[in-house]
């Protein structure tokens, strides 16, 4: 809750695994889940003698994230080596960027509350990620896991400009919304390809200058970011307010306690030495790769959400829930490009019956056993009146359980709706003659004896009279 | 010269060899174990650190059949020696460190690999200075290399081990490093051949780093004849190797007959200061005589910033060796501490015993100038004078062809006369330091013997990637003399 006295300060630190199939420096795969050591190369292991050599697809999706937030793609970037020591760190030093990143400025437009806020990007860097330790089942030792040693990592650094743990949460979530719009990252934040690090400061409101910072490490749920945050913030005001100061330092967000503790106060701060790698040359990007990488971009997310509400009359809303991710849009295009003029019916389906069974049996929408021109074909059973709204529902199951294609399943089934008035017409007429008393009430003005007729008539048709002719048909002849 | 008779084959150039080799007077295993018995025969010099004779002979049966089945090439079964610093498969990769001690690599170096390709037979691997950190050998964990001509003095270093082995003619060739003069000095000191071409040329991948920007692979041979020839296929582009240059592979004896008459030689003046010793004077001047006998023109030249060479040398690589050395940590290979408190404990004591006095003197060195608040002074500052002394080769190379001068300011020294005093060992890199700065060729040749009848070298330089012409200029002078035909009395 905002505090009236003070104002809280928040940058983040974003580490958003690159979605290339080997590492940034080697040939080794970058496959989650592996056999402890089994994806670590000679160069991943830092054998004497081996050299690194930049992975372009990483170089790529750092310039598409640069692109995509407007920022400067700098033409020439420098890796650096950051030095220390640790078991989990093959070479003694990560390669990193420091004075020129691959990517400069630029910024994200959040939405908090209905109110909108432009957060300033610092930098975007490329870097490769260590190694893990296991500290626990090796009998008092520790086993070392070089598998991760080497991913790809796109660091990107935005300014302080978030003032509440709801915007820090806002930016994170339209960070990780973009970088898997963009196909840069897969967002999977349970096994780390999307991580945070919290800087987070207190000072009293009409300040200028900013309050000493703690950096929180490793947040990988918004959840977490939001708790450690607002721990955090309430530490400092009571620490400030108590006579106390911050001390600028790296904390730890426990879960399970739901607060912050030390890891590593400023004065145990590590000097990293950076210098530039005289392993690798500046790396240099020309205009020509900037423009292939930017003909190749989707349309971000705003565009098309513009588009869907302008070009297919689609509401806010409808537009807000088709582009929740590129995946999803993408089926949403299909289906229209199968059955042009329906956006309406295809957003209704995909967002109701499509994404209510895809959550319900856990399946990826790249997984299901439906795709957008077979639930077109579906669909189109209902804009000629073959299948009622209900009907096709059936139809959908039984796709969905591999029965066939809509058409085949309709035929297999006989589930054509009649829609021949002289049919219908015959069914209405025998209705009306069993049930004198239902007809009765209907003409005393009950409403609810009409539904009871059509009811017995779509009994009598077995399901398959078109409603909507039924309908018409018992008012005419009632009227 | 004969090559009759096994003295007269071990002292016969590659050329020679790959005559012999061709008109199947000799055959590789025939050369191979020529050379295993003189290895074997002068132990005392400290020469090899791994000699696996039945790998050898494998290799020089191979090269046979390859011979056999209609293969030619100048290099088929002539046997070679590789500096410790090169990994290879077959035989154990230290860098004369007591943290690789019997280190195997999984893999060969692009060098040891591409000399292999074309049917070179490895003799083993010669001893050098502890992570090519030196400039006598004698900061070997295995021990000082000696001085074929002189058992009482150092063979230069880092790649003293190469220098000796090729000097003694117990080896024909021998790869080598070079990153502040680490192949020229010894050359000069041993009285051979030694080549660095320029940097980026022939591949790093597979030597064991030192200073990444300065390492460059080269040669230690008899003749400049055998340079040219055996550089020709050592260098092209590496895709393993980001720093290695991408030009198509190059003949480098083309320019072998091309006579100096009307080369420009240019002479920096600052080679000639206080500092050189009058015996080293006299045989570089007499040897500058000689080109201007061949028709070469004289050109003074000014390299003023040279002199800051040294402390830009001191500054640099060290920075690299520190950060390059990190990965030497006891955790996944090399010498582990067998006592310790916690990881970072073991990580220290593995470091303080795996790693020699020198090669801690410059770590200490690089991670002082890397500190923060100290990079800008001297990390930054040096690589900005770096650049100022590569312009001034830049623009010396405008009036002068190659450049020529000492390698050294003295012949070699004895053992001992320097270790006590780092800096002065430092000062033994003096002529050679620039050039490796700027990643420009350059060479030592034989020219004379001078105090104690130990031999004295010439520098030849060159501009990027002109390293034909610099062994063409090398190869005229040795046609007009004969003290690269010199041989140490005893071998």
């Amino acid at each position: 809750m905002a505090n009236p006295n003070w104002e809280v300060v928040i940058g983040l630190e974003t580490h958003a695994q690159l979605s290339t199939q080997s590492k940034i420096f080697s040939g080794a795969p970058t496959a989650f889940g592996a056999e402890p050591n089994s994806q670590a190369s000679l160069v991943d292991l830092a054998l004497p003698g081996v050299l690194p050599v930049l992975n372009r697809g990483a170089v790529e999706r750092a310039i598409r994230f640069g692109l995509s937030v407007g920022a400067t793609v700098n033409r020439r970037s420098i890796f650096a080596r950051k030095n220390y020591f640790y078991p989990d760190l093959p070479k003694g030093y990560q390669i990193s960027q420091y004075e020129i990143p691959v990517v400069s400025g630029g910024g994200l437009t959040i939405d908090v509350g209905g109110v909108e806020k432009y957060v300033r990007l610092t930098r975007a860097h490329l870097e490769e990620d260590a190694g893990k330790s296991l500290h626990e089942d090796f009998h008092g030792m520790s086993g070392i896991d070089l598998n991760r040693a080497g991913t790809p990592l796109l660091e990107i650094v935005s300014e302080p400009d978030m003032r509440s743990s709801a915007e820090a949460v806002a930016y994170a979530k339209k960070l990780h919304e973009l970088v898997q719009w963009i196909g840069i990252c897969d967002g999977n934040m349970q096994e780390g390809s999307f991580r945070c690090d919290a800087n987070v400061s207190v000072r009293r409101r009409g300040t200028e200058t900013f309050g000493t910072r703690c950096e929180i490490k490793n947040l990988n749920s918004f959840r977490f970011l939001e708790q450690a945050i607002e721990y955090e913030v309430e530490r400092q005001i009571e620490l400030i307010e108590g006579g106390g100061r911050v001390v600028q330092e790296t904390r730890l967000f426990d879960p399970d306690r739901v607060e912050t503790r030390t890891m590593r106060s400023k004065e145990d701060a590590q000097d990293y030495r950076y210098f530039p790698d005289p392993d690798l040359l500046p790396l240099v990007i020309d205009d020509a790769w900037i423009d292939r990488v930017r003909a190749e971009m989707p349309a971000l997310p705003e565009a098309q959400r513009a588009r869907l509400v302008e070009v297919h009359g689609l509401s806010v809303q409808d537009a807000q829930a088709l582009t929740a991710s590129r995946a999803t849009v993408d089926y949403f295009e299909a289906m229209l490009a199968a059955l042009p003029g329906e956006a309406k019916l295809c957003a209704n389906w995909l967002m109701g019956e499509l994404s209510a069974r895809l959550n319900r049996e856990q399946v990826d929408l790249a997984r299901a056993p439906i795709d957008a021109p077979q639930l077109a074909a579906l669909l189109r059973r209902i804009t000629d009146g073959t299948l009622s709204g209900k009907m096709a529902k059936d139809v959908f199951d039984a796709m969905w359980n591999g029965e066939g294609t809509a058409d085949a399943v309709i035929a297999a089934r006989g589930l054509a709706q009649i829609s021949d008035a002289g049919a219908i017409a015959a069914i209405v007429d025998e209705v009306i003659a069993a049930n004198p008393k239902s007809v009765e009430e209907f003409r005393a003005g009950k409403d609810k004896a009409f539904n009871a007729l059509v009811g017995q008539v779509m009994k009598a048709s077995k399901g398959k009279a078109n409603p909507q002719q039924v309908t018409d048909l018992l008012r005419a002849r009632l009227g | 010269m004969s090559v009759d008779g096994s003295t007269g084959l071990a002292r016969a150039s590659v050329a020679e060899l790959a005559r012999l080799l061709a008109a199947k007077e000799v055959s590789a295993v025939d050369l191979a174990t020529l050379f295993l018995g003189r290895i074997d025969a002068h132990r005392d010099l400290n020469a090899f650190l791994d000699v696996r004779p039945e790998a050898t002979l494998a290799q020089a049966r191979d090269a046979d059949r390859r011979r056999a089945a209609g293969e030619t090439g100048p290099l088929l079964g002539v046997p070679l020696a590789h500096k410790d610093i090169f990994v290879t498969r077959d035989w154990a990769s230290t860098a004369a460190s007591r943290m690789l001690k019997g280190y195997m690599s999984p893999f060969d170096a692009t060098v040891v690999e591409q000399l292999a390709a074309a049917g070179m037979v490895c003799l083993g691997k010669v001893n050098c200075d502890e992570f090519a950190m030196g400039s006598s050998n004698e900061n070997s964990a295995y021990g000082p290399v000696l001085n074929p001509w002189d058992k009482g003095a150092v063979p230069g270093g880092s790649s003293g081990g190469s220098s000796a082995a090729v000097a003694a003619r117990i080896a024909p060739v021998a790869t080598a490093t070079d990153t502040g003069g680490s192949i020229r000095e010894p050359a000069a000191f041993t009285g051979i051949t030694g080549t660095k071409p320029t940097y980026g040329r022939p591949s790093r991948w597979g030597m064991i780093a030192f200073a990444s920007s300065l390492d460059t692979a080269g040669l230690m041979t008899v003749s400049a004849e055998d340079a040219a020839i055996v550089l020709s296929a050592m260098m092209g582009f590496d895709p393993r190797d980001s720093t290695s240059v991408d030009r198509p592979p190059e003949d480098c004896t083309r320019d072998l007959q091309r006579p100096v008459k009307g080369l420009r030689i240019g002479v920096p003046k600052e080679f000639f200061g206080p500092g050189l010793s009058p015996d080293v004077e006299q045989s570089v001047r007499a040897a500058l005589d000689v080109y201007r006998g061949l028709g070469a023109e004289l050109v003074e030249i000014s390299l003023p910033n040279a002199a800051l060479g040294i402390p830009v040398y001191y500054v640099v690589a060290p920075a690299e060796c520190s950060s390059n050395l990190s990965r030497f940590d006891g955790v996944r290979y090399g010498h582990r501490a067998s006592e310790y408190r916690d990881l970072e404990d073991m990580i220290s004591r593995s470091r303080a015993e795996g790693l020699g006095p020198e090669p801690k003197r410059r770590i200490l060195i690089g991670t002082y100038v890397l500190s923060h608040g100290y990079y800008d002074a001297y990390y930054l500052k040096a690589q900005q004078v770096r650049r100022l002394i590569a312009d001034e080769f830049r623009r010396a190379f405008e009036t002068c062809d190659v450049i020529a001068g000492p390698v050294t300011s003295t012949v070699a020294f004895g053992f001992g006369e320097k270790a006590a005093d780092p800096v002065s060992m430092y000062l033994a890199d003096l002529y050679t330091v620039p050039g490796s700065l700027a990643g420009i060729p350059s060479m030592s040749i034989p020219c004379g013997f001078g105090d104690k009848g130990r031999p004295v070298g010439l520098q030849l330089m060159a501009d990027y990637f002109q390293e034909a012409r610099m062994l063409g200029a090398a190869h005229q002078y040795q046609l007009a003399t004969d003290w690269h035909r010199q041989v140490p009395a005893g071998f």
